[in-house]
């Protein structure tokens, strides 16, 4: 080691014989570096395994739904990951009432990012016609009920329709958006997707700009 | 800073320990490359402990589920493939780097007095890292998993009067079946594992009570008051040590000394580790099976059946027997022997390097035997291989029969009082 060469860096002398400090910060530090970003590199597949698996992300796909059997009014429930999601075909009375209570509702623009961009206006959907929701309740995760013809009355006065969480009573209207004075702090909230035709609608992906 | 360190050292002995098993830990300075795998063995068995973790999170332990588990882990989890080859390939790696430690002890008498213990430790780390693997060998469930788990469950059957009924509760069925499989999965992630952790904690304590060998095999640590003051080491040595001995100046400290040393091997081995991994995953079906990738079949054995390679060895001389229970009998006695060795090597002289050329000559030929009865014990059946095994098992326990017979009264060299310069 008596080899090492002497230059102005160099420091007391170790127990056997000088030693130059710099070069041994930068070997300490070069070697350091190289020892993290291989530790890093070896851990992206402990950390990127835990993401869904190609079996999860299959279930997770979009879903193809056919909508030209929904009766004015009806509701039907389709799966898309796991979730239920709501089809309305709203009627218009149903859509004119939208206007009546929005006095009532705690976001009733629709400000919070609850759904795509597509559904941010006063029906919060694509077309007018068709609700398209995730029925989980933005307070606590249980599922609301749909109450029609005047049975949501009994829960708010003057509005006919609407969604109603037998969980901890959060009432929401015929757009999804909250009411006040419940405990749900967010209007439902809307999935992505987009009409392949006039019946077929995908949950799931938005059409992408053209 | 210094005062969050101090008020965490007066409640736990974190510096203390850290000092004195790395620090100030005082390391033969003539620690060559045998001295790495220690050192290697330690971060494989933490590389089979994380990826083993990541493995259980997705592996279904039932005789219907764990095949397929297996090939969802391969192919639908992200990068699920490269955590179950860091596992299987670190399984061989361990043995690899578990057959050098052993060997380095033997050529530099590293289990001779005071050692015994820990040559023992060590021992029955090599046990349980034998049912470690395999029992984790048994859990994907192909074909070579479950007639293996056969073949060796049925070697308890050899005992005579219990062998039968032994068998059955081991495997708790009447064959080997899922409730095998679950009772093996238990003891793979949980109970072999922390045994392995806990033996290996003894093991190193046992090593820094005694002491690091060496190949010169020289006494680093000397009477107290023996050695004048330009003698001892200009080191800082923990004073567990100093405070007993006088530690001559044939140290350096572990850290960073030794440390660093092991972290060039280790990148080496990361380069050997890393190509198989990559490139050899199954290391052309001797690190993973080919009849392995067919989900099991309890009414066809696979043509060729044998165990995987770390266990050849002693697969050959079980087969080498002509007779059930003397099979089964030389084959743990193979091991048992190692157990021995502090006992039968009846001589003080450690290093081979001092020692007769006769002990030169034996150990050689004992890595040759060994290397050759594995090849033996993992190729098809030959009449040819049986008349081969049977030498090589002569010549296995000859080995211990003659160093038990000349390490009485051995021709030795004169060892130096200090490692020589």
């Amino acid at each position: 080691m008596s080899d090492v060469s002497v230059d102005a860096n160099t420091s007391a002398p170790g127990p056997k014989g000088p030693q130059n400090n710099t070069r041994r910060r930068f070997l300490t530090v070069a070697t350091s570096v190289v020892g993290g970003v291989g530790i890093a590199g070896a851990a992206v597949p402990f950390i990127a395994s835990w993401n869904p698996s190609a079996k999860a992300k299959a279930a997770g796909a979009d879903v193809e739904v056919d909508i030209s059997a929904i009766e004015p009014g009806q509701l039907i429930r389709v799966m898309w990951r796991s979730k239920p999601v709501w089809i309305v075909r709203r009627t218009p009375q149903i859509l004119e009432s939208l206007s009546q209570h929005e006095d009532k509702l705690k976001d009733p623009g629709s400000e919070a990012q609850q759904q795509p961009g597509f559904a941010q206006n006063q029906y919060r959907s694509l077309k007018e016609e068709y609700l398209i929701l995730v029925g989980i309740c933005t307070h606590l995760g249980c599922s609301p009920q749909y109450l029609k013809g005047g049975a949501f009355e009994e829960v708010v006065q003057g509005v006919p329709d609407g969604f109603f969480c037998p969980c901890h009573g959060s009432k929401f209207d015929m757009a999804g958006r909250v009411f006040q004075s419940v405990p749900a702090p967010l209007n439902l909230v809307v999935p992505p997707y987009q009409f392949v035709d006039d019946v077929t609608v995908i949950i799931g992906s938005e059409a992408q700009e053209a | 800073m210094n005062a969050f360190l101090s008020w965490i050292e007066a409640r736990i002995p974190m510096m203390r320990v850290a000092n004195m098993h790395a620090i100030q830990y005082p390391a033969p300075r003539n620690m060559n490359f045998w001295y790495v795998f220690g050192f290697l063995a330690t971060i494989v068995l933490v590389n089979q402990i994380i990826t083993g973790i990541w493995l259980t999170m997705n592996f279904v332990p039932t005789s219907e589920g764990a095949f397929a588990s297996v090939e969802y882990i391969m192919r639908e989890i992200d990068f699920g493939w490269i955590i179950r080859y860091m596992h299987s390939t670190g399984a061989s790696a361990f043995f690899i780097v578990v057959y050098m430690h052993m060997f380095r002890g033997m050529i530099y008498g590293s289990y001779q007095k005071p050692r015994e213990l820990l040559w023992v430790f060590g021992m029955f780390i090599y046990l349980a890292l034998m049912a470690e693997a395999f029992m984790g060998y048994v859990l994907p469930w192909g074909q070579m998993s479950y007639w293996g788990a056969q073949v060796i469950v049925s070697l308890f059957s050899a005992i005579p009067v219990i062998g039968p009924d032994l068998v059955i509760w081991i495997q708790g069925d009447y064959v080997i079946s899922g409730a095998t499989l679950n009772r093996f999965f238990a003891l793979h992630v949980i109970a072999l594992p922390l045994v392995i952790v806990i033996l290996v904690f003894l093991h190193i304590i046992a090593l820094h009570e005694v002491g690091s060998n060496n190949p010169d095999g020289v006494a680093i640590k000397h009477q107290k008051g023996s050695l004048p003051e330009s003698e001892k080491t200009p080191y800082k040595i923990h004073e567990y040590y100093t405070d007993k001995y006088d530690i001559a100046d044939d140290v350096v400290p572990f850290f960073p000394h030794i440390v660093l040393k092991d972290l060039v091997a280790f990148c080496v081995f990361l380069f050997a580790f890393c190509y198989i991994l990559f490139f050899a995953p199954e290391m052309g079906g001797k690190f993973l099976e080919h009849p392995n990738f067919e989900i099991a079949n309890q009414l066809k054995t696979p043509e060729h059946i044998f165990p995987v390679w770390y266990f050849t060895p002693f697969y050959a001389i079980l087969k080498a027997v002509p007779d059930k229970l003397f099979g089964v009998l030389a084959m743990f006695g193979a091991i048992a022997a190692l157990f021995a060795m502090p006992w039968i090597d009846r001589g003080t002289v450690k290093s081979w390097r001092y020692r007769c050329g006769l002990h030169k000559v034996n150990l050689l030929l004992f890595a040759v035997v060994f290397i050759f009865l594995g090849y033996l014990g993992g190729t098809p059946q030959e009449a040819w291989k049986i008349i081969a095994s049977q030498v090589c098992t002569v010549l296995y326990f000859g080995f211990f029969a003659a160093l038990f017979l000349y390490s009485r009264n051995e021709n030795t060299k004169p060892v130096p009082e200090r490692i020589p310069r």
